[in-house]
């Protein structure tokens, strides 16, 4: 199965749209309840991201029986350096995201903990691309 | 209290007096405490806003927090989140991490967006008047306990 998601940077009253309806989608398969929560957890963090600190993006999933797979493409500043956006607590959100109760510098962290594959790659001033799989039976 | 009598009929009189026993006893009612949100709602002097049907459902632990990136990182089930923040991330964060049990404390208000979100994902949202401090102190002295 194959879906793909457009999100907005900077429109937080629809961040989380992409998230709700996978996990919709999840519970419709029944997959286990602790798995829905890790790959949603995961996901809505990467896409909160983008709209936190990128101006567009698209998520493309795939699933099998096996796994989930998750690929958020965005258009943005990029991040220059990964290994330091990954360490807990490194955030450059803006005073709008903490507002929003974002910007701890826990989200990149906590997509580590919830997916079982994951990979960033970015470009500064193109964009970010992450990817994260979650095993169906983790 | 049948714990009680449990352990009086183990332990002799001489041997551990009934004072003992019944502060024994009070810790371990206490450490398995759960409570019905209808009792939180009347101890906090609360007002439900979305979810009414939802008042005897029980809840054990709660967590304190208006930042969501610390919301997303629990694994505790069932789970009564206090938070200042009103707004629609915290209906979505909640819904991602299997929570449906919100207080927004400190006069908070939940919008009719909110509200929406809140019903579509069965949630119920609680509405109090009291400070994040004073409310985690009258639910933790309550017996409600916390997830770290
Ligand atoms: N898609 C992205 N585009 C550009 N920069 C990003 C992107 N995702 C993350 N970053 C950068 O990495 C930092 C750390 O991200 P992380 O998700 O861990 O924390 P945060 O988003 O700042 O706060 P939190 O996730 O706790 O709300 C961000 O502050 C930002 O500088
Ligand atoms: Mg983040």
């Amino acid at each position: 199965m194959h879906f793909e998601f457009q999100i907005e940077g900077g429109n937080f009253s629809k961040a989380g749209a992409a998230s709700s309806q996978l996990k919709k989608i999840l519970k419709q398969l029944n997959v286990d309840v602790r798995v829905i929560k890790r790959v949603v957890v995961a996901l809505y963090e990467a896409e909160v991201n983008i709209v936190a600190h990128a101006w567009e993006g698209i998520i493309y999933i795939d699933i099998d029986t096996e796994k989930i797979e998750m690929k958020l493409v965005d258009k943005g500043p990029g991040i220059a350096d990964i290994e330091l956006a990954m360490q807990q607590g490194y955030s450059t959100a803006s005073q709008e995201v903490r507002e929003m109760g974002f910007g701890a510098g826990m989200g990149l962290p906590n997509i580590k903990n919830n997916s079982d594959l994951l990979k960033i790659t970015s470009e500064v001033g193109t964009g970010t691309t992450v990817a994260m799989t979650v095993y169906l039976n983790s | 209290m049948p714990d009680q009598q449990l352990i009086e009929n183990l332990i002799p009189e001489e041997l551990c007096p009934d004072s003992v026993i019944k502060q024994l006893t009070r810790e371990s009612a206490l450490n398995n405490r759960r409570m019905k949100l209808r009792e939180v709602v009347e101890l906090l002097n609360a007002k439900v806003v979305s979810g009414e049907d939802q008042l005897n459902a029980e809840v054990e632990f709660a967590f304190a927090s208006d930042l969501m990136s610390d919301v997303l990182t629990l694994e505790t089930d069932n789970l009564l989140l206090l938070t200042g923040l009103a707004n629609l991330q915290t209906i979505r964060t909640a819904e991602m991490s299997d929570i449906n049990k919100i207080i927004f404390v400190r006069r908070k208000k939940a919008t009719d967006e909110m509200i929406k979100l809140a019903a579509d994902n069965d949630m119920i949202l609680i509405e109090c008047d009291y400070s994040m401090f004073k409310t985690s102190g009258m639910l933790f002295g309550s017996g409600l306990k916390p997830v770290y």
